[in-house]
């Protein structure tokens, strides 16, 4: 549900943009989504046919590019790569990392006719 | 045509109602670029658009209008999110019964269904507004700008949003509150911090409710604590019992610090 609500934000902002940049039809969509965002790429790829049925971007092509996680410690102030927002740091141990990409969801750009 | 925030039906369908002409025309003439080759000559071109757009960036812009007004009306506004039945309107019911003399106070319920909880606060004493969601598992900042309007949320006051009862969605969508509160009861379970990470990482406090519980449920509340803060070095902590009252003045006193008065 979380994710239809997202999608269908994306298809607003498309519609927005084929006003202002005068095009009709959207035929490939870019996403960059953060592996530390809340959102689940296969659930949005799932949805994405569904929610653009009828709309400008119908039949359009979905791509996703997802962006790592970094974050850094709290303690030894490294740089650290991080799967999940609970992640302890890989040199020291500490578990207070603090996130600094990898929360992203946005749409980067799109191909349209 | 809503006049407080310029949405409405008629704004958007008529600024897309040529696209979408053009689009069912393109259509109708079998213009796929989906599933065969082209042969024919093609005289349109494709290009790139760049767009750089946060998905959430219309409820965010919402967010940011309702806590302007929030700031500029002195309105203390707190999201209240949980997993259901964690104790998040007996919360709001225990705290109306000690700070209603002291500030106004207003609650904005979110649920999918029902007017059960509105009607709880409005017993307690102090003006509240459901919100159905019906589908929807998450509030969102549309909605709340609407509600403060309808609701007439007094300046120098707390305002309590109790969020859908949901651990997951809720998290990504800001309501221009200046707090998420996340309750966590002892009878879910220590490690909801680490399942559900976003919600707790999103959270500036986490209230460890039904604390006088304990004794009969296998709940380790330094364990809790310590995957609260491995995904949120920041949160602040209080455990209280609602029910019971135990601890529950420091929450109190935590609001009684932060709502301004006249």
């Amino acid at each position: 549900m979380h994710e239809l609500s997202l999608l269908e934000n994306v298809r607003e902002i498309l519609e927005n943009h084929a006003v202002q940049q005068s095009f009709s039809r959207v035929s490939q969509v870019t996403l960059e989504i953060g592996k530390l965002s809340c959102v689940e790429p296969n659930a949005l790829r799932f949805g994405f046919d569904v929610v653009m049925k009828g709309s400008l971007a119908e039949n359009a092509e979905l791509t996703i590019s997802e962006i790592n996680g970094l974050g850094v410690c709290r303690q030894c102030q490294r740089q650290v790569e991080m799967e999940s927002l609970y992640d302890p740091c890989i040199y020291c141990g500490s578990p207070f990392v603090k996130v600094i990409q990898g929360a992203e969801m946005r749409i980067k750009d799109l191909i349209v006719i | 045509m809503c006049g407080i925030c310029g949405c409405g039906q008629t704004d958007n369908t008529t600024k897309l109602k040529p696209v979408l002409r053009q689009n069912q025309h393109l259509l109708k003439h079998g213009h796929s670029h989906h599933g065969h080759a082209h042969a024919h000559a093609h005289h349109e071109t494709e290009r790139l658009v760049k767009v750089e757009q946060d998905l959430l960036s219309k409820n965010n812009a919402y967010a940011e209008q309702n806590r302007a007004y929030f700031q500029q009306h002195h309105i203390f506004t707190l999201n209240l999110v949980s997993s259901p039945g964690a104790g998040k309107t007996t919360l709001l019911v225990e705290t109306i019964k000690v700070l209603k003399d002291r500030f106004p106070i207003a609650v904005i319920e979110g649920d999918q269904q029902t007017e059960h909880d509105a009607d709880r606060i409005r017993a307690a004493g102090v003006p509240a507004l459901q919100i159905n969601t019906g589908r929807a598992c998450h509030l969102d900042a549309h909605g709340i700008g609407h509600a403060i309007m309808d609701l007439g949320v007094r300046d120098h006051s707390l305002l309590a949003i109790e969020n859908v009862g949901n651990l997951v969605c809720p998290s990504s969508f800001d309501l221009g509150e200046a707090h998420k509160v996340v309750v966590l009861s002892v009878t879910e379970g220590d490690d909801k911090p680490i399942k559900y990470p976003d919600m707790f990482h999103a959270a500036d406090l986490m209230l460890i409710n039904k604390t006088d519980l304990l004794p009969y449920v296998d709940f380790d509340v330094e364990r809790c604590i310590q995957y609260a803060r491995q995904v949120n070095p920041d949160i602040h902590i209080i455990k209280l019992s609602t029910t019971k009252g135990d601890n529950f003045s420091e929450w109190t006193d935590w609001l009684i610090k932060r709502v301004k008065p006249v």
